[in-house]
């Protein structure tokens, strides 16, 4: 009697528990969903409010598309020019400077990592992270003090050079520490291998190292993009002093500095936001089919 | 064929692959070191390139000076205690495998990084106001500018702290967990003897992912607070901007210089912390 008796209180707390893990994961899952909620929730509201024309966020004037059309109507729409002169600004400035980040810090990593003398190796790796820890700002008004010097001795304004070089210097560190962990993991034979078979140093180089390396390479080639993109404290300290040229940051600082965001930003964020939505779907679809390719593939089949 | 050996060896000595750091050393020479050495010399020297001390009693006679740098530090704890707070249970959840799948969900929380960042901060804004405004009656950059400015730092900030939490959590040793739970220690004790001492090195980089661009990172301070609450940035800014006199760079410089060092002593304590928690983990990451 004993005995059935414990069993069933086993049965019950087992019951029990599963009920207690199912509401632990509705509650997680609905957790997760507040906080992704909470962090679109400014897009959405932006979203809304490029429907209607009036001035200020939050208060509805109507429906329209007004925004959308101004937004692209380039030649008679002073703001429109101003957002898309910016755009194309701001991926101009990423694209050249990651370009330049991309060549010299894969040199850089390839040559600190086979750099014989210890001395010189920690020194690099040192330098290679004083920007990544270094406040923005520090970095930013540095690179000002430089460039107002230069411009009184060798006559280097402050110009689209000048942010690249700022920009490049924001990207570099990351293009080094992402190229730096697939020449650990390369075979050195190989490199050896080919040059016994008469290859010159820089056909070896372009034939099995960059090859081997080149995932690394494009990781850091993207990751100084999406910096680039969305830097505002080195572009407001390198960027040309006259002639009014902005990035979207600069651009969106300079245009909110007494209100909120202009009618055609809004329906800008909002096609952007779109796009990402886009992206978002896309990336669920295709996570879904590989979690059932895996499964059916997988463990699944016996 | 000995000759052409010993030749080879000869040039070999030359070590090619090492040298290909040239221009990355000289670029990083120019535009990095340089730059920071010049910050120190302006801090020490006046308009005319004398040495002076002066530059530091302006910057520290100053109380509202005392008080925006108070305020960064309040600014910037809050946040990132705030962020790790959020965070932690976030990326608990994100790295359970039944939950999370191919892990997408962490992505979608990193993708809206990709809308620029001042355009983010000011629809938060917006909606945090027009809340507020149809809730209470009153906007809460206007009366709470504070409060406003770390609502949107933890905004902003939030996916730097999921990260590295994130990625310190798949590491965890399961077995032990599922051990302490085994021998009678209950959800709270798990929590505190297991999870939390193993992702000590999550917590601390995520910590220094926040702290430390929160204390320069002054747009987000002045959209939030409509222009009326300074922190460390804001102040540096100033010194730096459009309308400057010849000395005000060289005061700005000061105020660099005792960044530089908030930011060493955030790394060194970093590095007692990691001592602690004996876990490997690679780079400032």
């Amino acid at each position: 009697m004993e005995k059935v008796m414990s069993e069933q209180d086993i049965n019950k707390a087992l019951a029990r528990k599963r009920v207690n893990a199912k509401i632990l994961k509705v509650s997680a899952i609905g957790f997760i969903y507040l906080a992704l909620i909470l962090m679109y929730l400014p897009l959405i509201y932006i979203t809304v409010f490029s429907f209607t024309t009036n001035q200020t966020t939050g208060k509805w004037g109507g429906f329209s598309f007004d925004n959308y059309t101004t937004l692209f109507n380039v030649g008679g729409n002073k703001v429109a020019q101003a957002i898309w002169g910016a755009v194309g600004n701001t991926v101009m400035v990423a694209l050249v400077a990651a370009l330049i980040a991309t060549i010299l810090g894969t040199l850089g990593a390839i040559g600190i990592f086979y750099l014989k003398r210890k001395w010189m190796k920690n020194t690099l790796d040192f330098v290679t992270q004083i920007p990544i820890v270094n406040a923005e700002i520090v970095t930013a008004v540095s690179l000002c003090i430089l460039f107002v010097i230069t411009a009184r001795t060798i006559g280097l304004q402050r110009s689209f050079i000048t942010l690249v070089i700022g920009h490049v210097v924001l990207a570099i560190p990351y293009v080094v520490i992402s190229v730096k962990p697939k020449l650990e993991q390369m075979d050195p034979s190989l490199y050896e291998a080919a040059m016994d078979l008469g290859a010159t140093q820089t056909q070896a180089l372009f034939k099995i190292i960059i090859p081997d390396i080149l995932p690394g390479i494009l990781t850091g080639f993207l990751l100084s993009i999406t910096l680039s993109l969305d830097d505002y404290v080195i572009t407001a300290f390198t960027k040309p002093t006259s002639g009014g040229f902005d990035t979207i940051s600069t651009y969106v600082d300079a245009a909110t500095a007494k209100g909120g965001l202009p009618t055609q930003l809004r329906a800008f964020t909002a096609i952007l936001f779109a796009v990402i939505l886009f992206i978002m779907i896309f990336m669920n679809i295709k996570g879904a089919r590989d979690a059932k390719k895996i499964k059916t593939k997988g463990e699944y089949r016996k | 064929m000995e000759a052409t050996l010993k030749q080879k060896r000869k040039t070999s000595r030359f070590n090619f692959r090492g040298s290909l750091c040239m221009p990355y050393a000289v670029f990083m020479t120019l535009f990095v070191i340089a730059p920071l050495l010049l910050i120190l010399y302006y801090a020490f020297t006046d308009a005319n390139g004398v040495f002076t001390l002066d530059n530091w009693q302006t910057v520290f006679s100053s109380p509202e000076n005392w008080k925006v740098i108070g305020m960064t530090f309040v600014i910037s704890i809050s946040t990132t205690i705030i962020c790790i707070l959020i965070a932690f249970p976030i990326a608990k959840i994100l790295s359970n495998k039944k939950l999370n799948k191919n892990a997408v969900l962490v992505y979608i929380f990193l993708l809206p990084m990709w809308i620029n960042f001042v355009i983010r901060t000011i629809g938060l804004k917006s909606l945090v106001d027009g809340a507020t405004e149809s809730m209470f009656g009153y906007k809460l950059t206007v009366n709470y500018p504070y409060i406003a400015i770390i609502i949107g730092m933890v905004y902003d900030y939030l996916p730097f702290a999921i990260l590295p939490l994130y990625n310190q959590m798949l590491k965890l040793d399961k077995s032990q967990i599922e051990a302490a739970s085994d021998l009678g220690a209950n959800p709270f004790q798990v929590y505190v003897k297991t999870i939390i001492p193993m992702t000590i090195p999550g917590i601390v980089s995520a910590a220094t992912m926040t702290f430390m661009p929160t204390m320069s990172s002054y747009v987000i301070a002045n959209k939030m607070s409509n222009n009326t609450t300074l922190i460390i940035g804001n102040l540096i800014q100033n010194y730096f901007g459009t309308r400057v006199t010849d000395i005000s760079n060289h005061i700005g410089s000061v105020l660099s210089l005792v960044m530089l060092i908030i930011i060493g002593f955030s790394i060194v304590f970093e590095k007692l912390i990691d001592k602690k928690g004996d876990e490997k983990k690679g780079g400032i990451w």
